[in-house]
């Protein structure tokens, strides 16, 4: 899958307002919300659920980046946003450093494969050093969009 | 000690298993099955049909979005690699990483 195909471009967050990790979960999921990827009055319980999930196990993976994800039917098909925050925030990561880099992703639950290949290019992108760092040297959403989309020309960036 | 001992102690050993949970290696399973791995020595390497990735990083394991049904090999490379590859094996084919097998889903 590509990052065309579930992320909401317009969603995108350059610079991140919230201090802490709850804060940018609303922050985030708010965006998707206005960009009109959640179903009505679903926003207030998906924001609990990716906390939920993110509580029984942090998705800081390290290296400055986290994923946090969560199940809802709110939304049709898997979506997904990324946020940046320049000061960094404590996501409880594996190697205890801050996170710059966000990716939040909604999957509907019925299509567990669906999800699976989301994750899969996400990851594909997020383990190389090169990509996690021209993602933080972004400054404005539309770098962000331009970098996607030449990843999902260039499977090796 | 002597030099190029090391070499006759390196056990290899492989398996290969099945993904039966529904959701498939997600993030959760994929931190269990490297939190497994970790508590071992020897090497793990864990490839499907594409790729081969290291079975000690997340990041890896969760590039590998295998979902239920796919096959996956494990290779451990160490002194105890035998007994790396039986608890892994254990966890994904018996434990099923806790999770539910697939059910008739009603459409």
């Amino acid at each position: 899958m590509k990052f065309s195909n579930f992320v909401c471009f317009e969603a995108i967050i350059s610079e991140l307002q919230a201090s802490d990790r709850d804060g940018l979960i609303a922050e985030l999921v708010t965006s998707l919300d206005k960009a009109g990827k959640l179903e009505k009055g679903c926003r207030n319980e998906i924001i609990k659920v990716v906390i939920k999930r993110e509580n029984e196990a942090s998705t800081g993976i390290g290296k400055g980046v986290a994923v946090p994800h969560a199940k809802h039917p709110g939304v049709k098909d898997v979506i997904a946003v990324l946020g940046q925050s320049s000061a960094g925030i404590d996501f409880s990561s594996l190697d205890k450093q801050l996170v710059y880099s966000v990716i939040l992703l909604i999957s509907p639950g019925n299509d567990p494969d669906r999800h699976l290949q989301a994750m899969e290019s996400i990851f594909k992108h997020l383990q190389q050093e090169k990509f996690r760092r021209f993602l933080r040297q972004c400054r404005k959403p539309e770098e962000i969009e331009d970098l996607l989309r030449e990843a999902d020309e260039n499977p090796s960036l | 000690m002597q030099a190029g001992q090391d070499s006759l102690d390196k056990t290899v050993c492989e398996a290969a298993v099945e993904i039966k949970n529904e959701d498939g290696l997600h993030m959760r399973p994929a931190m269990q099955f490297v939190d497994v791995a970790s508590q071992f020595d020897c090497d793990i390497t864990v490839s499907n049909s594409e790729n081969d990735v290291d079975g000690k990083s997340i990041m890896q394991m969760s590039m590998l979005a295998a979902t239920c049904g796919t096959k996956l090999k494990i290779k451990a490379e160490g002194q105890d690699a035998e007994k790396a590859i039986n608890a892994l094996r254990e966890l994904v084919e018996e434990k099923m990483f806790d999770e539910p097998a697939p059910s008739d889903r009603k459409k």
